[in-house]
C-alpha cells in the first residue's frame, strides 16, 4: 500500500534526461527512491564500423562539456590500437591540452555551482545562490578577472585542437598539429594567469570556508557524509595524475584494494543494469554486488576530484601539494568522506592543472616537430583510460586487422558515480521525509548533496552542469497532486 | 521579443558554444528576453506551457519519444523555429544510430558490453516492489528536427562556429524588426574549399591515405595529399577549423546546396582519384575506393539521416 508517490524531475519534466522518484511506506516514511536516466544515444553500438582513428573526433561528441577528454581517451585507445607509444612531445601536448580543460571545467563547475553555497551561503535564498549571487557578493571586477582568464584556457584548447568544442586534433600515436615556438610563448603568458586563477580560488575557498565555522560544520555534518571506496589514477610516485598512469582503488578504510591497467578494469569493474534507468550502475567486481549501500564492505565506489587525492600521495605540483597537505590536516581523516571536500580537492587541482600548464608550456621539448609516431601491426584491442574532470573515464575498443572497430565499452565518470548519487538521494529523502512530512528543505538538501559529484549527465544522457532546477511533486494515495516544492 | 533555447538528443556543445559568445551574449540579453533556456537560467517551466514566444533555436536531434512531445510543443508556441547545430539540422553523428536497429542499441549497451553483468533492456514502464517506474521510449531512428516539425532556419556546425553564430545574432535582430530574410541555411553557398587557406595544384592524389598513415604537409591541400577531406562537398562558414590543425573535414555544415546527396556526390569525386591520369579504368577506380575503410561511417559523418541512403531505411 503506497501513501505517496514523490518525483522529483531534477531537469524540466518536459525534457527528462534525469529524474528522482521517491516512495513511501503506509507510515509515510521513505520506502524507495530512485534516480533515473531517461536517455541514451547508443555509442557503443554505432562506432561498430568505424575506423578508429576516426573515433576520437567522433566521441568527443558524447559530451559538449567534457570534450577534450573523450577526443584524448579515444586516442589512447588508438595508441594501443596500433601498438605504438606515442613521442614524448606528442604526449606532453596532450598532457598540455588535458590540463587546460581541467582549469577551465574546475572553474566553471566551482565558481557557477559550488562555491555559491558557500560564499553566498546554504541558507541564502536559492534566486542569490547561484553564479549572480557570487558576483554580487565577490564583485563585479572579482567575477571579470576569474571569466577572463577561464577563457584563456579555452584559447589554449582551441589553438592545440582545432575547434573550441569538438577537438579534432587526437592521432594514433601522436597529435597532428605541433605547437610553434610563437605559440608556446602564448601559451606560457596564459599559463601564467591560470596559475593566478588557481592560487586565488583556493584562497578564495580557505578564506571563506576554513575561517567560517558554520561551514566547516557544514561540511563535516554526517549529512553530507558518505563512506564509500574511492578510485582514481596515479603517476609511478603515487602522484594525483589525469593524464596518465596506474588506476588505484583504496577501500573505505584508504586500504588499498588494487589497481589496474589498460583492460584489467573488467576485472576490478562491473555494471549493473537497473530496468528503470538508461544509466547502469558499477560496483567493485571483487566485493560483489552489495546493494546501495555506504560503510565498511560496500561495493560502490566514487571517483572525481576528492576520490582522486583520497588514493594518491599527494600532488605532482608545489603549490598544490602545499594545499593537498593543509586539507587532510584540516579534515583529520584519512581517506575523506565529506562529499563536500569535493569541492575544496577541486580547487586544489584547478590550481595544479594550471601550474602543470605553465611547466609544460615552459618545456623545452614542446615545440619539437616530432609529434608522430611511427606505426606498429594492429593489435585489435586499446583501453583508453584517462581522468576526466568529473573521474575516471574508460574508452575499450576492439577491431579487425585493418583497425575497423568491432566493439566498443565505454565506462564515463557520472556512471562510476550513480551508486553514490544515489544514495546522497536516499540520506536526502530519508532525513527529510517523516510520517508523510515532507520538509521543503529537501530541495535545498538534494541539490548540494548533488553538486559536490558535479553530475554530468551531459556524458552519461546529455545534461550540462547548470544549475540543477529541481522539482517535487506529492501524489496522495489516489493519484491526485497535493503540492508541488520547487526551487525555481 | 521573447527566445526559447532548448536542447534535445545533444552533447550540450551547442549550449556551451552560444555561452562562448562571451561578452556578446550580454547584447543578446538586452534585445531579447530570454524565457527558457534549461541550460544557463533559472527559468520558470509555466512560462513553457502556458505564454507564447516569437523564437525557438532547439539543438540535438530526436531519439525518444519525450524529445519528439517537446518538439511539437515548442513548434505550436513560436513563430520562427531555428534548427541550431548538425544533429538538429541533419541527425549529426547520433545519426549513425540509424544504421542499427534500436533494439540492437539497447543489446549492446545493456546487455553484451564486457563490463555489464546480469544484463538486461531497460523498460519503459518496471514495477520494482510494487512501484511503478517510467522510461521514455527509445525510438527506431534518430531524426533531424524537420522530420517532425517545419523549420525555417538552419544553423549548421558541430558546433556552429563563432561567425555563424553572430550571423544567426543578426538574423534574430531582422527578425525582431519583421523582416523575414529569405536565406534559409546560416551557411555559405559555396564549398569549404574557397575559405580554406591551403594552397591547391588541381592535382588529383596519387592514392588514398588514412589520416593517420601519413604526416600531412602542412600547407598543401589534403585532398591532393591523398586525405579525403570532404570540404570540397561541404558548405562553408565554419572558418576551416579542422584543416587549420592538420585534419581533414568532415562535412558539420552539411552539402552544399546543389549536391544531389552528401555521400554519393563525394564517392564519386573521390572515385575519380588514384593516378592522375584523366581516365581510370573500373578496376582502378574500385582500388581508389577500397582504400575507404567505412564508407557510410566516413561519408554520412554528420547526415545519415537526412541522406537518400537514409531514405531507404
Amino acid at each position: 500500500m503506497v501513501l505517496k508517490k514523490i518525483e522529483i524531475n531534477p531537469i524540466t519534466r518536459l525534457e527528462g534526461h534525469g529524474k528522482i522518484a521517491i516512495f513511501l511506506d503506509d507510515s509515510g516514511n521513505v520506502a524507495e527512491a530512485f534516480f533515473q536516466v531517461v536517455e541514451l544515444r547508443g555509442f557503443e553500438r554505432f562506432l561498430v564500423g568505424i575506423p578508429i582513428e576516426e573515433v576520437p573526433r567522433t566521441v568527443s561528441t558524447i559530451c559538449g562539456v567534457c570534450r577534450a577528454v573523450h577526443h584524448t581517451a579515444a586516442t589512447k585507445a588508438s595508441d594501443e590500437i596500433y601498438g605504438v607509444e606515442p613521442t614524448e612531445t606528442a604526449k606532453k601536448i596532450r598532457e598540455l591540452f588535458i590540463n587546460a580543460h581541467y582549469v577551465e571545467d574546475h572553474a566553471v563547475i566551482l565558481y557557477a555551482l559550488g562555491l555559491p553555497d558557500f560564499v553566498v551561503g546554504p541558507e541564502a535564498d536559492p534566486a542569490e545562490r547561484n553564479i549572480v549571487g557570487l558576483v554580487k557578493k565577490v564583485g563585479v571586477d572579482v567575477a571579470k578577472e576569474v571569466l577572463r582568464r577561464r577563457s584563456y584556457a579555452v584559447k589554449i584548447l582551441e589553438m592545440l585542437g582545432g575547434k573550441p568544442i569538438h577537438p579534432v586534433a587526437g592521432l594514433p600515436g601522436g597529435w597532428s598539429k605541433r605547437i610553434t615556438e610563437e605559440e608556446r610563448a602564448e601559451i606560457e603568458k596564459l599559463a601564467k594567469e591560470l596559475v593566478e586563477l588557481g592560487k586565488f580560488t583556493v584562497q578564495l575557498f580557505e578564506d571563506v570556508i576554513l575561517k567560517n565555522e558554520k561551514y566547516m560544520e557544514l561540511i563535516t555534518s554526517d549529512a553530507y557524509r558518505s563512506v564509500l571506496n574511492y578510485m582514481g589514477t596515479v603517476d609511478e610516485r603515487g602522484l594525483v595524475n589525469y593524464y596518465d598512469g596506474v588506476q588505484k582503488i583504496i577501500d573505505t578504510k584508504g586500504n588499498e584494494i588494487g589497481r589496474f591497467k589498460g583492460k584489467e578494469y573488467l576485472e576490478y569493474i562491473a555494471e549493473r543494469v537497473l530496468p528503470w534507468s538508461y544509466l547502469k550502475m558499477p560496483y567493485l567486481k571483487k566485493i560483489g554486488w552489495k546493494g546501495i549501500v555506504d560503510g565498511e564492505g560496500t561495493s560502490l565506489y566514487s571517483v572525481g576530484p576528492l576520490a582522486r587525492l583520497n588514493v594518491a600521495d599527494g600532488m605532482n605540483t608545489p603549490l598544490a601539494q602545499e594545499a593537498y597537505g593543509k586539507m587532510f590536516d584540516v579534515l583529520k581523516e584519512r581517506p575523506i568522506h565529506y562529499i563536500m571536500a569535493y569541492h575544496w580537492a577541486r580547487a586544489i587541482e584547478l590550481l595544479n592543472a594550471a601550474e602543470r600548464v605553465l611547466e609544460l608550456a615552459q618545456d623545452p621539448e614542446i615545440t619539437s616537430p616530432d609529434v608522430r609516431a611511427e606505426l606498429g601491426e594492429v593489435t585489435g584491442e586499446g583501453v583508453g583510460i584517462i581522468e576526466a574532470p568529473r573521474g575516471t573515464l574508460i574508452h575499450h575498443y576492439k577491431t579487425d586487422d585493418e583497425g575497423r572497430v568491432t566493439e566498443a565499452n565505454l565506462i564515463v565518470a557520472t556512471t562510476h558515480n550513480k551508486g553514490p548519487i544515489t544514495l546522497a538521494i536516499r540520506k536526502a529523502a530519508k532525513h527529510f521525509i517523516k510520517n508523510g512530512n515532507v520538509d521543503e528543505r529537501i530541495l535545498n538538501y538534494v541539490e548540494m548533496a548533488f553538486r559536490p559529484y558535479d553530475l554530468c549527465l551531459a556524458c552519461a544522457t546529455h545534461m550540462l552542469p547548470g544549475r540543477l532546477p529541481i522539482e517535487i511533486e506529492i501524489y496522495d494515495s489516489e493519484g491526485e497532486l497535493v503540492k508541488t516544492l520547487r526551487n525555481f | 521579443m521573447k527566445v526559447i533555447v532548448d536542447w534535445l538528443a545533444s552533447c550540450g556543445g551547442c549550449d556551451v558554444s552560444i555561452l562562448d559568445l562571451g561578452v556578446k551574449i550580454l547584447d543578446v540579453v538586452k534585445e531579447f528576453e530570454i524565457i527558457y533556456w534549461p541550460v544557463a537560467l533559472d527559468f520558470k517551466k509555466e512560462d513553457l506551457k502556458s505564454s507564447e514566444a516569437d523564437i525557438a533555436i532547439v539543438n540535438g536531434a530526436v531519439r525518444t519519444s519525450e524529445q519528439e512531445e517537446q518538439l511539437k510543443l515548442i513548434r505550436d508556441k513560436v513563430d520562427v523555429l531555428i534548427a541550431y547545430g548538425s544533429c538538429a539540422c541533419f541527425g549529426g553523428i547520433p545519426g549513425l544510430g540509424n544504421l542499427f536497429k534500436s533494439e540492437d542499441i539497447l543489446k549492446t549497451a545493456y546487455v553484451e558490453t564486457p563490463s555489464t553483468t546480469e544484463g538486461k533492456i531497460p523498460q519503459e514502464v518496471t514495477k520494482v516492489d510494487g512501484f511503478e517506474l517510467t522510461l521514455p521510449k527509445f525510438l527506431e531512428d534518430v531524426k533531424a528536427l524537420d522530420d517532425v516539425v517545419d523549420i525555417d532556419y538552419y544553423v549548421p556546425g558541430c558546433p556552429p562556429s563563432l561567425s555563424t553564430i553572430e550571423e544567426m545574432v543578426e538574423l534574430m535582430l531582422k527578425l525582431k524588426k519583421g523582416e523575414r530574410p529569405e536565406k534559409k541555411v546560416l551557411a555559405s553557398d559555396k564549398s569549404l574549399c574557397y575559405e580554406c587557406p591551403r594552397s591547391k595544384s588541381f592535382l588529383r592524389p596519387p592514392t588514398i591515405n588514412r589520416p593517420h598513415e601519413v604526416v600531412a604537409d602542412e600547407e598543401r591541400c589534403l585532398l591532393e595529399q591523398g586525405i579525403i577531406c570532404l570540404g570540397f562537398v561541404t558548405r562553408g562558414g565554419c572558418g576551416a577549423r579542422c584543416v587549420r590543425v592538420n585534419m581533414p573535414c568532415r562535412g558539420c555544415y552539411g552539402k552544399v546546396p546543389n549536391a544531389f546527396d552528401f555521400g554519393t556526390e563525394a564517392i564519386t569525386a573521390i572515385a575519380m582519384a588514384g593516378t592522375g591520369e584523366d581516365y581510370l579504368p573500373p578496376i582502378r577506380i574500385t582500388e581508389a575506393v577500397d582504400r575507404i575503410k567505412d564508407v557510410v561511417g566516413l561519408l554520412y559523418q554528420f547526415c545519415l539521416p537526412k541522406s537518400k541512403l537514409g531514405d531507404l531505411k
